[in-house]
């Protein structure tokens, strides 16, 4: 009798069709992983679970929960199984958390809703089961806010709720996701201990192959509503028999050729950088604090060199990009691009940061969604004197578009009609019009599914042959700063910790915390590490 | 065009159109007293009846409504013109001493109420529809600047702002050329809302004697006027009390709507 059975469920929304026949089986004590990219329906299958689906929702088929119907089941029964039978940890632990009650409150309320225990036993079951998830009573009091957490600790209390009345079937939606990698190393190892300790089911949904392989007892993979394949981890892995497997597994591993790197000569000089922020005043008379975000930081950028820039968050990694883009004032240091610096005097320096363009992260949130295409592309134009007009400007926009794989006739439309990954590619002919000698690519590829990556990844390497780009790649995903860069920057709380050849650091690092970095990154089982 | 907006638009014309037709033609001349005739239910003659003077009660509606539009429009306009260029430049040197200046004189503007506004203003120019439109747009001016502040302060945030400044362009060019046309809808839906306020507004101020003076008829006269009359004649309020509910409705229906049709990422969805 296994624990959790779906057996050929179809859903659709307002009549659009969002999954088609799925089933799968979860015993006790069993990780299946339920992978795929971004609309193959892997959260919606959770969601079914759970029947949280939104309004509109149609369902056919079979959910089994534990010898429950649940799609024949009544509200209330539903309301009795969740947090109680079946526990959900979701993506974000910054928003699932009520900002104005104590993490104590929280947790107890998932078991006082069930009218488990009297409330002085559900406060004490609290404190039990944040002591499980590593929130020990010293550091960590019943009586604290979220907002004194850090993420990897409001995600333990997330945890904490999900397992406080010891359910069957644990439910986790991309878990980690928002996570840093060493934060998120020791979240999997809490919740693969829990599943031991408590011989739970869980449903663990993930966009990640690598975080699956280290993890799952079984995979299944979706597409399009779809299961394409499932197996035990070691035996889908070794034996891959639908294509899409093999494409999703080989584009999460994928590795680009870049052409060498010229000879050296210096482009980018940073010197002693410091950045501090004013931390707002909390008493009147005091002066207020500084928040040191970059700390002394000094490294060089050869023309026609690519170079990474690896640490999490709050390293001052962001910090850093403004400060070199000129959008922000540095307090000491000096920071140098052809030889002329980005600041002069207090203002920024029109000739340089001519020199310099950006790629950001998220493809719906960097372009103005009421301009067109070509109207948004051209944008840095405005830091010529003359820019370009008529047949000048049209022909720069068809370059800047046929260079990264889009058509010129493209430029007319808006940008809400393109995709995430043509939008990615339309930010990068952005950072091409003006034929800049330095690109940032600030996590440019981090919102990507795993397939439109390697896609982009291949325009960068293909980009490089044909405009000798010097780029400075800032990201936390280790396999893909390793695959498209020459040299690495490590940094953590505000300095730079290591710095050498790519392939030198990764596979020799000689600062703790990049050993550390390494370590938590979660790899591709041996097919991908032989490439 | 969803079907409410096309209702709000058909409401809000039709008394548009019937306050713009009462500066060429109303039924009666709505100075014209006709004792005999006075408080007349809704006939042939007299649609909505005639009122305790036997003045027609449409004719004052038709010319009501165009002052009460009149005052309104105007109230926002003054609002539109003086907040927007305020809250952008708060926005663009947010956290700067500019920006507090800006903001704390937001605070002292919200401080007096509308009522006391209208007085003093009254106190020293006297009552007239000037009146109500100074007091309402000067009570207009904080409500903008502050919501274009607090849209355009999280669009300083988003990545094309920022990508725009990496391009060298300055925040007052961004603050026109970005930011003002991501806060159209949000000046649209607070736009009709203060228009709609105005309405009401205006027919406060005229109830209570500081808006508008008589012969000018005023929806907000006309219902004090039928005060003491209302258990006698109930047409007297219902008709300019229906006239305000209708235009007020209409513009926040045609307001939401037009917020909607005016967004390029929904007009992808449109059939």
């Amino acid at each position: 009798m296994s624990l959790l059975s779906i057996q050929n469920l179809s859903l659709s929304i307002n009549g659009a069709d969002i999954l088609d026949d799925v089933s799968l089986l979860i015993q006790p004590g069993e990780i299946v992983a339920v992978t795929g990219e971004s609309g193959s329906g892997k959260s919606m299958t959770a969601l079914a679970t759970m029947q949280l689906l939104p309004p509109g929702s149609q369902t056919s088929g079979q959910i089994t929960l534990d010898e429950l119907e649940v799609l024949d089941a009544s509200e209330e029964r539903l309301c009795k199984m969740r947090g109680h039978q079946v526990g959900m940890v979701f993506q974000e632990p910054m928003t699932a958390l009520n900002p104005v009650k104590t993490i104590g409150d929280q947790v107890a309320e998932t078991i006082l809703i069930h009218d488990a225990m009297p409330p002085d036993a559900a406060m004490d079951r609290a404190r039990e089961v944040l002591d499980r998830v590593g929130l020990p009573e010293e550091r960590f009091a019943l009586s604290r806010y979220p907002h004194e957490l850090s993420g990897g600790q409001r995600q333990r209390v997330v945890i904490a709720m999900a397992i406080a009345l010891q359910p069957k079937l644990l439910i986790a939606d991309e878990p980690t996701t928002a996570l840093d990698v060493t934060t998120q190393a020791q979240i999997l190892d809490l919740l693969q201990g829990l599943v031991r300790e408590y011989d739970m089911g869980m449903l663990m949904i993930t966009h990640d192959l690598a975080v699956v392989s280290d993890m799952a007892d079984r995979i299944v993979v979706m597409r399009k509503g779809q299961v394409v394949e499932e197996g035990p981890t070691r035996d889908l892995f070794a034996n891959m028999s639908h294509p899409y497997t093999k494409m999703l597994f080989a584009a999460s591993g994928h590795q680009v050729s870049l052409p060498p790197a010229p000879a050296p000569e210096p482009l980018l000089e940073l010197h002693e950088v410091v950045r501090d922020y004013r931390l707002p005043r909390t008493k009147l008379f005091t002066a207020p604090g500084q928040m040191r975000a970059v700390n002394h930081v000094s490294f060089t950028i050869n023309r026609g060199e690519r170079v990474g820039l690896v640490g999490e968050s709050g390293c001052g990694k962001s910090t850093l990009t403004r400060a070199v883009l000129g959008l922000e004032q540095i307090q000491s240091g000096q920071i140098l691009l052809g030889g002329a610096p980005v600041f002069s005097g207090h203002r920024p320096n029109p000739a340089v940061r001519r020199q310099m363009q950006v790629v950001f992260q998220d493809p719906f949130g960097s372009f103005n969604p009421r301009h067109r295409v070509d109207r948004l592309i051209t944008e840095p134009f405005h830091l010529y004197e003359k820019p370009p007009t008529g047949a000048a400007r049209r022909d720069a926009i068809a370059e800047a578009l046929t260079a990264v794989g889009m058509r010129p006739e493209d430029g007319q439309k808006f940008i809400h009609e393109f995709s995430g990954g043509q939008r990615q590619r339309i930010a990068i002919a952005r950072a091409l019009i003006t034929r800049p000698s330095l690109i940032l690519f600030d996590e440019a590829v981090s919102a990507l599914d795993v397939s439109v990556r390697a896609q982009v990844l291949d325009l960068l390497a293909d980009l490089c042959r044909t405009y000798d780009l010097t780029y400075l790649f800032i990201s936390h995903d280790l396999s893909v700063v390793r695959t498209v860069t020459d040299r690495v920057l490590v940094m953590q709380s505000g300095q730079i910790v290591e710095e050498g050849e790519t392939e030198a650091v990764f596979t020799d690092p000689a600062h703790p915390y990049t050993r550390e970095l390494i370590a938590a990154a979660p790899v591709l089982p041996q097919v991908a590490q032989d490439v | 065009m969803s079907r409410s907006m096309i209702l709000g638009g058909a409401l809000s014309l039709l008394l548009i159109g019937a306050a713009l037709l009462s500066l060429l033609w109303t039924p009666y001349n709505f100075e014209l007293l006709d004792i005999p005739n006075k408080l007349q239910t809704p006939s042939a003659a007299h649609w909505l009846g005639t009122d305790h003077l036997g003045r027609d009660i449409l004719s004052m509606i038709m010319a009501g409504a165009r002052t009460s539009l009149g005052v309104a429009m105007l109230a926002v306009v003054i609002g539109l013109v003086f907040g927007i260029p305020l809250g952008l430049l708060a926005a663009a040197r947010s956290g700067s001493w500019l920006d507090e200046l800006i903001m704390r004189g937001n605070d002292v503007v919200f401080a007096f109420p509308l009522l006391a506004m209208a007085i003093l203003i009254t106190a020293v120019v006297g009552p007239s529809a000037m009146n109500a439109i100074v007091a309402f747009g000067i009570f207009n001016i904080p409500v903008f600047a502050r919501t274009v502040r607090g849209g355009a302060l999280s669009l300083w945030e988003r990545e094309f702002i920022l990508a725009a400044r990496v391009s060298g362009k300055s925040s007052l060019r961004i603050s026109f050329e970005h930011v003002l046309p991501n806060l159209i809808n949000l000046l649209i839906v607070q736009g009709t809302i203060q228009f709609a306020l105005g309405i009401q507004v205006e027919a406060a101020l005229s109830f209570v004697g500081l808006g508008v003076q008589p012969p000018v008829p005023s929806l907000g006269r006309m219902l004090a006027d039928s005060q003491t009359l209302v258990t006698l004649a109930p047409h007297l309020a219902i008709f300019p009390g229906l006239a305000i509910i209708l235009i007020v409705l209409g513009l926040n229906l045609f307001g939401d709507g037009l917020r909607d049709w005016l967004d390029p990422r929904l007009r992808a969805k449109r059939p």
